[in-house]
């Protein structure tokens, strides 16, 4: 239709398919970690996945369908607690914890028919009762210790080094396959209707999209997505106690990684996470002053860099890494000077 | 008679949460904020009574001085941080209050330390009337109880009588229309926003002369305050008074089961009544449960 009047719409750009063999060419590369790494930088690599994964889930929620989450530890915590009663119940300890996202996933669904058709505040406070909710849940099963948490006595019976391995394994390819289940998401139909449904519910509704079943497939991954973190960081931890895998500083953190590299945005949350990483590792033993450095951080990032630093870095130059969206290009070359580079459903986040 | 004894209980606890809520009822229905540093305010009023009172002032000389300096503070909360977010859209005030609240939890965690804290008002914090052998009603319950009737009632009466109680009614419902026919939506909010933080910092006091504190537990009153307003109905304020009431109860009797239970049966009445909604909506509306979830075409 386009081409008649002389305009070209194409999804994948020669940067966008170079950039995106980089992006798998990176995740192959990092397969080989362990052989390559010491035991530190693992660790360290295992951490970082954990913020990639916890970042694109909120950025899926937050940026793309506009569900604004303050409970996001809930299904993190669960995603440990599940990987701690799978063990428990005899099943193998790294089957338990690659299926401990799934049991979060499943937990999710239930609970999204109570809290999915609030909007915008309702939705934010409510998932922090559900999350309260599952926390104070937790608190009271003696089987994992209550309060007091309990280990994962299974994996510490591995050698370390091996130890170290699997959960590095299981840490990358976790964030990979969740990496590859928003980005498929995001080109898929459901992708653009969660995009519609983010800048105008009511309008998106009106011309036909489903609403409700666009939010409960953006909900239900990002549950399985924070459980599987989780799952992950019990791992790497081999403890688990409830009041830190529930609490609410997850969720800041999130929305710090999200923010800062740019809501709404692929790349931007990876940005993020990777800065979030440096500055917790700088200053995480600074306590007090370094929170309310994230805090800060955040509502400057609100108000004045709303798409944050990835965000701002495409919208001034106008490229795009990935084919998620759709470019409109003039033929003979040049971008048609009145049209967006995107499509509207992908317009900015306001 | 001790179950009667604890409904009595979670109905004047019913008068705090009330207390608490008002603010955040009376942000959403003018702005449609959600305020999610509310708790974290009530909870900077608090200390800046404790402050005060360490200092030398008694108790009401320094709530006189802490209300007005709570209203200050709602005023630079608007002009410095809401406003702006507002102009951006619906999702960013909810990322600046979250992050606003970080800040003075930890802010205040640096200032004051771990250290857990009580307002000390003496006497009055556990005399009560003895109403029959088994129900007692203490002074303060009932004080936080009138003084939230009080200040509801004058809200109501603010709301429907006083001309910037007026705009801001109209405000609630379209801010252009109202500015059309010479309503000043700004002052308009301002106002709200003094209005609401002193409310939090009203509350943030009665929960220190009834119980400990520290610089973390804002998050907790927030919630509590919300499931109130959510209950009661968004921006109704008597709502938020039953709302609040129904929290109380529920927590008081969830007490009396296993004292671990308190705050679960309180968070799971909420869930109960979103989900009795929610029943009730999909049966309202044509289709049934299922297409209302969206599960069907």
């Amino acid at each position: 239709m386009n081409a008649a009047q002389g305009l070209k719409v194409e999804r994948w750009t020669p940067l966008s398919a170079v950039a995106t063999a980089g992006g798998v060419a990176l995740l192959v590369a990092l397969a080989f970690g362990p052989v390559l790494f010491g035991a530190n930088a693992l660790d360290n690599l295992t951490e970082l996945y954990v913020y990639v994964i916890l970042a694109a889930m909120w950025n899926a929620l937050a940026g793309y369908a506009g569900l604004v989450s303050v409970g996001q530890q809930a299904f993190f915590g669960l995603g440990a607690y599940a990987a701690v009663q799978l063990t428990n119940h005899g099943v193998n300890v790294w089957l338990a914890l690659a299926l401990a996202g799934l049991a979060a996933g499943a937990i999710s669904l239930p609970t999204s028919f109570f809290v999915l058709w609030l909007r915008g505040g309702e939705f934010a406070i409510g998932m922090w009762v559900v999350a309260e909710v599952f926390h104070l849940l937790v608190n009271l099963d003696h089987s994992v210790g209550g309060v007091t948490g309990t280990s994962l006595i299974a994996l510490s019976s591995y050698d370390p080094v091996e130890r170290r391995r699997y959960t590095y394994w299981l840490a990358l390819a976790s964030m990979a396959v969740l990496l590859a289940a928003v980005f498929v998401l995001l080109r898929s139909r459901l992708g653009a209707s969660m995009q519609a449904i983010r800048d105008d519910e009511q309008a998106a509704g009106s011309v036909g999209v489903r609403v409700l079943r666009a939010k409960l497939v953006v909900f239900v991954l990002a549950a399985i997505g924070c459980g599987a973190a989780g799952a992950v960081w019990l791992a790497g931890q081999l403890t688990f106690q409830p009041n830190s895998y529930f609490s609410v500083q997850w969720t800041a953190y999130m929305l710090f990684m999200a923010l800062v590299g740019g809501l709404g945005t692929f790349e931007g949350p990876i940005i993020g996470a990777v800065i979030f990483f440096a500055i917790q590792n700088q200053f995480g033993e600074e306590g007090v002053w370094y929170l309310v450095g994230l805090g800060t951080a955040a509502v400057v990032f609100a108000l004045l860099l709303p798409r944050g630093l990835w965000g701002t870095v495409e919208d001034r130059f106008g490229i795009r890494l990935l084919p998620l969206g759709y470019r409109v290009r003039k033929l003979g070359g040049g971008r048609a000077p009145s049209t967006s580079p995107r499509v509207a459903a992908e317009s900015e986040l306001t | 008679m001790i179950w009667v004894n604890q409904v009595v209980q979670g109905i004047l606890l019913g008068g705090y949460y009330a207390l608490l809520a008002t603010g955040l009822s009376l942000l959403f229905g003018v702005m449609r904020i959600i305020n999610l540093a509310h708790g974290d305010l009530a909870v900077v009023g608090l200390f800046l009574l404790w402050w005060l009172h360490d200092q030398g002032l008694s108790v009401p000389a320094a709530l006189a001085v802490m209300l007005p300096a709570m209203a200050l503070a709602g005023i630079l909360l608007q002009r410095v941080l809401l406003e702006r977010s507002l102009r951006s859209g619906v999702l960013v005030p909810l990322l600046t209050t979250f992050g606003l609240a970080i800040v003075m939890q930890n802010l205040l965690f640096e200032k004051f330390g771990a250290d857990i804290r009580s307002v000390d008002i003496g006497t009055f914090a556990y005399n009560g009337w003895k109403i029959t052998d088994e129900i007692y009603v203490g002074h303060l319950p009932v004080v936080t109880f009138c003084v939230a009737v009080v200040l509801l009632g004058a809200l109501q009466l603010f709301l429907s009588r006083a001309p910037i109680g007026r705009s801001m009614r109209a405000t609630a419902q379209d801010p252009d229309t109202a500015e059309l026919v010479g309503v000043n939506a700004r002052a308009v909010y301002l106002v709200a926003a003094a209005i609401a933080v002193a409310t939090a910092g009203l509350a943030g006091a009665f929960l220190g002369m009834r119980t400990t504190f520290d610089a973390y537990v804002g998050p907790t009153q927030l919630i509590y305050a919300f499931e109130a307003v959510v209950i009661g109905g968004l921006g109704s304020l008597w709502g938020t008074l039953f709302g609040g009431i129904v929290i109380g109860v529920a927590q008081t009797v969830g007490a009396q089961i296993k004292p671990q239970y308190s705050i679960l049966a309180g968070h799971l009445v909420f869930l109960a009544v979103l989900g009795w909604r929610l029943v009730n909506g999909a049966i309202a509306a044509r289709g049934g449960f299922r297409a209302a979830l969206g599960l069907e075409t």
